[in-house]
């Protein structure tokens, strides 16, 4: 059996989900909408913590936040099932297509069949829409590629059952009831109030703080932890900012699209101004990335003297600049 | 990012014909959507990542036939695994995982515990007891 589904790539796996599901649903909502709305827009360092053996930080919000703010701000109901038995899981996904009811599931990424395999790594906060079923394979709507593919109930799940850090538990999510009407304004201005707030939280490990903290760590790296490892981290932090689903530029670049769709919404003409800032940031951390390739690119060589100074100091400059933006920002707000 | 300056260089993806979706602005300063093949900026660190994972799953390859450590050790590198994902696979603590590196330890496992571990790493037993 198989749904009519119109698959639409999208940068983010969680933005897409949601947005070509509302698509379905008969909805239309652009990926940025999503994204604003559920105020996926962040800068966290999560201390402590070490991903691929080298520090967590990320430009978005925790995996399934944007989705759930989203649906609360504009009053979907959606229904979410976790499950133990992986037979039920799949019995209940049955049911759901059977009803002609294409569902999004969380899965993990490392046993996903389809995927390069330079980019199968634990992360086990993935979303794709199943949207049909073809004998033993089913049809897979996974909104970071081109094009529809399949995976057979083995592969499925595996990587529904997917273990580790944010185990998916085969989770399935589909929306129950949608409202009548959707009044954009107070959800748009609810998003972005919350962005503003994270951005400028009080916490030295958030927003600008966050990136200040980083900055102050990329500095330290050559001394405290040798050539080699400075390396790494600093590969890692563009990786995290370049990884496919960004988008480009750490999500900014979907956040200056947001700003400028919201602006005609909401008619607010001062957001396409801040959209334009918005866009000259993530050319500032693009930037960053290209200079800070330049440092890793070389691995057995010395880190060129004060280069790790430079690259600070760099990161130094977008935290001022996402201060004064996230500030004036606000002061757009009722 | 303007619309035209959406790189275009060779990824490290080229072979399995990966493009992925950016935002950028195009002539009129509208918002719209472009597919890149990749960028070299992140392909170096995505390639430096993965030599990275090569050099410790190299390493592990080496100590367990040094008689270090056991070959659990060097699947758990090889699927980029450390001891607490490997340890959510096989479902059971931490600390037994650690302690199951030890060749010593590994030498007395029970059949259904290599199968589990077999299982996690998708590999017979007769595969599990040896490296590569």
């Amino acid at each position: 059996m198989e749904i009519e589904f119109t698959h639409k790539q999208s940068a983010h796996c969680e933005n897409g989900v949601v947005s070509n599901l509302m698509r379905h649903h008969g909805i239309p909502f652009s990926e940025p909408m999503v994204f604003g709305i559920g105020s996926g827009l962040l800068f966290c360092y999560i201390p402590l913590l070490k991903v691929n053996h080298a520090p967590a930080i990320t430009y978005r919000a925790m995996p399934g936040m944007i989705f759930k703010r989203f649906a609360k701000r504009v009053g979907i109901t959606f229904k979410r099932e976790k499950f133990s038995n992986p037979k039920k899981a799949q019995a209940q996904l049955d049911a759901n297509l059977a009803n002609s009811n294409p569902v999004g599931l969380q899965v993990g990424v490392y046993h996903l069949t389809y995927f390069p395999e330079e980019y199968r790594f634990h992360f086990n906060a993935h979303n794709l829409v199943v949207y049909g079923k073809d004998n033993d394979h089913y049809l897979i709507s996974d909104p970071v590629m081109e094009e529809v593919t399949t995976l057979t109930s083995e592969e499925l799940e595996r990587v529904r059952f997917a273990k580790g850090a944010f185990a998916p538990k085969g989770q399935m999510y589909y929306p129950i009831r949608l409202p009548e009407t959707i009044d954009l304004k107070p959800a748009i201005l609810k998003g972005i109030k919350h962005t503003c707030r994270d951005m400028l939280a009080p916490v030295p490990y958030v927003g600008v703080k966050g990136i200040k903290t980083i900055a102050k760590l990329v500095r330290s790296w050559p001394e405290k932890k040798g050539p080699k490892r400075a390396k790494h981290y600093l590969g890692q932090i563009v990786r995290m900012q370049e990884e496919i689903g960004t988008g480009g530029g750490g999500f900014r670049y979907i956040y200056a699209a947001f700003l400028q769709e919201a602006a005609d919404v909401v008619n607010k003409p001062e957001w396409r101004d801040m959209s334009q800032e918005m866009t000259q940031i993530g050319d500032q951390w693009r930037d960053f990335a290209l200079q800070a390739s330049r440092v890793y690119k070389d691995r057995s060589s010395l880190a060129a003297e004060g280069a790790y100074d430079t690259l600070a100091t760099q990161l130094e400059a977008i935290a001022e600049k996402e201060k004064v933006f996230f500030k004036k920002l606000k002061k757009t707000l009722p | 990012m303007k619309k035209d300056e959406v790189p275009q260089d060779p990824g490290s993806l080229e072979k399995s014909n990966y493009k992925e979706l950016t935002y950028a602005v195009n002539e009129e300063g509208e918002y719209t959507t472009k597919l890149s093949s990749g960028w070299e900026p992140k392909t170096i660190a995505l390639n430096n990542a993965l030599e990275e994972i090569e050099e410790r799953v190299a390493a592990a390859r080496k100590a367990v036939i040094a008689g270090e450590r056991s070959p659990i050790y060097y699947y758990m590198e090889k699927h980029k695994m450390d001891y607490s994902i490997l340890a959510s696979y096989v479902g059971i603590w931490k600390w037994r995982v650690k302690r199951h590196c030890k060749p010593k330890v590994f030498g007395r496992l029970s059949q259904k515990m290599l199968q589990k571990y077999a299982d996690a790493f998708q590999i017979p037993v007769s595969e599990l007891k040896q490296v590569e």
